[in-house]
């Protein structure tokens, strides 16, 4: 098969397509009663609906199903997966490190965004101080853990460094330290590459809400004498609430699915590992079928109060 | 303060609007993207498929006379022109180049066209690929444990023709007939190997320190003690690897387990009839330990005991180079990971490999080692003739000829030792034909995956960095698979 047969082919699928979809919404178009909007709705939808039945409901049932099953999906075993989860010690460790992954990283890294936005807002060199900051955000995790990676690589104190975290410490007189070996605080070192990539997330939007904030507001707060910290309290922050919210939920939504971070710096040794990593492994590597749907599931349970909390907070805003 | 924040709301509020239309459009660009390509996906499969009418037919090339030494076992397959095999491997660029190369005098011969492709996530992809019914036509599987699996849970693996059962039957021992056999069938025959039980030192820096290669065990760690009292770590090694972090150390456990209990106590214990925490297996490890975690003998060039888990395999024996440290386990493959231009030969080199002494006289010289085996998950004819090329030993001269640096080693017994390029090769080739010469295959490939692939290698890593031999062997026991 020819490279330009596989093109040929692909723009005949696209005219197809288009053909298709004319075709429809010309139809749609033609009915025009109130009974025809249902019709007109119902063409819009049902694609959509089908799609997200096939590629996100149907998957998402499956796994449930799978995760009461053994490790080759053979037999029922009831809540025994669930069971392994929470009383397994290597399984606990996992669900250890994901709560302080949850708990750690979004804060941290909207803190610091925040806070850099306030300090460089209207500065000289805000738009170089911006970019600092937002470079990272250009990097892939993978990227980012490989850099981070040979930063934490661990010499004795008598070999030459290749490390430069250990390097500084070096030259600061200290011995090397094992950043990725010593728990728990290897995975707080993981969670900097994190927060190394998303506090330029953070600070980006939080730093455009900041500019929003009406100056008659700023400047009625200073005929009332407000400056400094109590600004900061009382003005800034109430006034970007809402952007602080998205900032914080997106942040924890991509802190539950970390996996590349944990895979490419420690490969999920020394007691790094966390669920998202945890249930490839036990699906992909050990063939633990059962298991690996059960860490799913887990994680699934995880995200959803995240993601209502952010659609509620969404509603409320639209209903001001 | 309320006006305010409706004044924000209001003006947030339009933004919103604006960015509606630009991601409605987007949605829709989105839309016809992903079904053109859901549909050219479709279209792709039909074309490599169903092509087993051709055959019987005379390919155009067989008659030339580089192709004499494969037109007997090729001619039942016909004329192959136009047909392609899908080829998925684990070895990438640059070691791809001699396996291509390899293929050259197959593709010249039957007119097939061979597409190769090479993965870092080979051993995972492929099972996602064949679960999800799109498999390559062939694969070259490192573990006969992951053969294993995937007969067993998939059924898309084919069973080998009889052309492949001959060729192996001729030129491959009867052990490793056994690897690519599941259940009483054949499927695949195996590719190329690898051998484990050596140890890399600096044949210079022996020489400097009249220092001579140990026989046993014992003399092994008398030699770490005299280097040891030099200053010189006598010991380093990495274990890192990062998915596979903690693989080196299961080849230490194995070659020890081999050396101090016999091919016959190995067997068991790789089939799980003696527990993995049983005695024999905790006072292998501590012999282990007795290298691996002892202060004075590692880690030459990195640190302390723990530096070994950080330490990637790759740069596990470099410090050689620099006179740092002075022995170091690894299999022959290792050869490749030292820096061009390093003189690897017995006399006066910058490196070269001994063999693993012994600890236990009564067991012979156990070897160690591994290989790739090569899987079939389509029935057609110019399938089976690659598979068939591939367990000749046409192609094993080929490959040996075609990898002019070194890295390769078969146990075809039709591998003549001139075509292969380095010493250390050389010497496995020479080990792995000898018929008197005990082969075991790594123990960890063998092994389920949730063992071999899983547990062994984090518990060994954690062993590395403080667990006792007992918590480790345990959690391992803990985790096979009940069946």
């Amino acid at each position: 098969m020819s490279v330009p047969y596989k093109f040929g082919q692909m723009f005949i699928a696209i005219g197809a397509f288009v053909a298709v979809m004319g075709v429809v919404l010309f139809l749609a178009d033609r009915v025009r009663s109130r009974k025809g909007e249902v019709v007109q709705t119902v063409v819009f939808v049902l694609p959509a609906t089908l799609m997200i039945a096939f590629g996100l409901l149907y998957p998402g049932l499956r796994t449930i199903y799978e995760s009461f099953k053994d490790a080759s999906a053979q037999k029922f075993v009831g809540f025994d997966n669930y069971k392994t989860i929470f009383t397994s010690e290597d399984q606990i460790t996992v669900l250890r490190n994901t709560a302080i992954w949850v708990i750690v990283t979004p804060v941290l890294a909207t803190l610091i965004g925040l806070v850099y936005a306030v300090l460089i807002d209207k500065a000289k060199i805000e738009k170089f101080a911006k970019a600092l900051i937002f470079l990272p955000m250009a990097i892939s995790l993978v990227g980012a853990s490989l850099i981070w990676k040979f930063v934490y690589d661990y010499k004795a104190t008598e070999n030459q460094q290749i490390g430069l975290a250990n390097q500084v410490l070096k030259w600061l007189g200290l011995d090397t330290y094992r950043f990725l070996l010593t728990e728990p605080w290897n995975t707080i070192f993981l969670i900097v590459i994190m927060i190394w990539v998303q506090a330029g997330f953070a600070m980006t939007v939080l730093s455009a809400s900041i500019k929003a904030i009406p100056d008659d507001i700023v400047e009625a707060a200073r005929l009332d004498g407000v400056s400094g910290m109590r600004m900061f309290r009382y003005i800034t922050v109430p006034s970007i609430r809402p952007s602080l919210i998205v900032v914080l939920t997106t942040i924890s939504i991509a802190t539950l699915k970390v996996f590349d971070i944990v895979r490419t710096a420690t490969g999920g040794n020394f007691n790094t590992s966390v669920l998202a990593y945890e249930f490839y492994r036990q699906s992909f590597v050990s063939f633990n079928n059962g298991l690996g749907a059960a860490l799913a599931v887990m994680l699934f349970i995880l995200v959803t109060p995240i993601v209502v909390y952010n659609i509620r907070q969404m509603r409320k805003l639209e209903a001001r | 303060m309320r006006d305010a924040e409706n004044r924000i709301w209001s003006r947030e509020g339009a933004v919103r609007m604006r960015s509606t239309k630009a991601r409605r459009g987007a949605a829709a660009f989105a839309i016809v993207v992903s079904a053109s390509i859901v549909l050219a996906a479709c279209g792709g499969s039909s074309g490599g498929g169903g092509g087993g009418g051709s055959a019987g037919g005379k390919a155009p090339g067989l008659a030339k006379a580089e192709c004499a030494p494969i037109k007997s076992v090729m001619t039942e397959y016909g004329d192959l022109s136009g047909k392609h095999v899908k080829v998925y491997t684990s070895v990438v660029a640059p070691e791809d180049v001699p396996q291509k190369n390899s293929y050259k005098l197959f593709e010249s011969c039957t007119g097939a066209t061979v597409d190769y492709e090479g993965s870092k996530e080979f051993e995972a992809q492929l099972v996602v690929r064949v679960k999800s019914g799109n498999p390559p036509d062939i694969a070259y599987i490192p573990q006969p444990g992951l053969l294993k699996t995937l007969v067993q849970t998939t059924g898309k693996v084919i069973e080998a023709p009889k052309s492949v059962v001959d060729n192996v039957d001729k030129w491959f021992g009867e052990d490793w007939k056994k690897y690519g056999t599941v259940d009483g069938k054949f499927y695949a025959p195996p590719l190329d190997a690898n051998v484990k039980s050596f140890v890399w030192y600096s044949p210079k820096m022996f020489a400097d320190n009249g220092w001579t290669i140990p026989t046993t065990w014992d003399e092994m760690l008398t030699l770490s003690d005299t280097i040891a009292a030099t200053g010189i770590k006598p010991w380093c090694a990495g274990i890192g690897s990062g998915e596979a972090t903690g693989w080196p150390a299961t080849d230490w456990l194995e070659d020890v387990m081999l050396r101090d209990n016999g091919p016959d106590v190995y067997d068991q214990w790789v089939a799980h009839e003696i527990p993995f925490n049983d005695p024999k297996v905790a006072a292998a490890l501590d012999r282990v330990g007795g290298i691996l975690k002892n202060p004075k003998y590692v880690n030459g060039g990195f640190g302390d005991v723990k530096s070994i888990a950080t330490t990637t395999f790759q740069d596990g024996g470099l410090p050689i180079l620099d006179g740092k440290c002075a022995m170091h386990r690894q299999a022959s493959f290792y050869a490749a990971n030292f820096p061009a231009g390093t003189k690897i030969a017995e006399d006066g080199g910058d490196v070269f490999a001994f063999y693993l002494p012994v600890t236990n006289a009564d067991q012979g010289k156990p070897v160690l080692g591994a290989g790739n085996f090569i899987a079939a998950f389509r029935d057609a004819p110019e399938v089976q003739a690659f598979q068939t090329y591939l367990s000749t030993d046409t192609w094993a001269n080929e490959k040996g000829k075609a990898t002019p640096n070194g890295g390769f080693v078969s146990a075809n017994k039709g591998l003549d030792v001139t075509n292969v390029a380095s010493a250390i090769d050389q010497e496995s080739v020479k080990i792995l034909q000898d018929p008197n010469a005990v082969f075991r295959f790594d123990g960890s490939d063998l092994m389920p995956g949730a063992v071999g692939a899983g547990s062994e290698w984090k518990e060994l890593t954690a062993w590395i960095t403080g667990e006792s031999t007992k918590d480790a062997l345990s959690k391992i026991e803990d985790s096979w698979p009940a069946s």
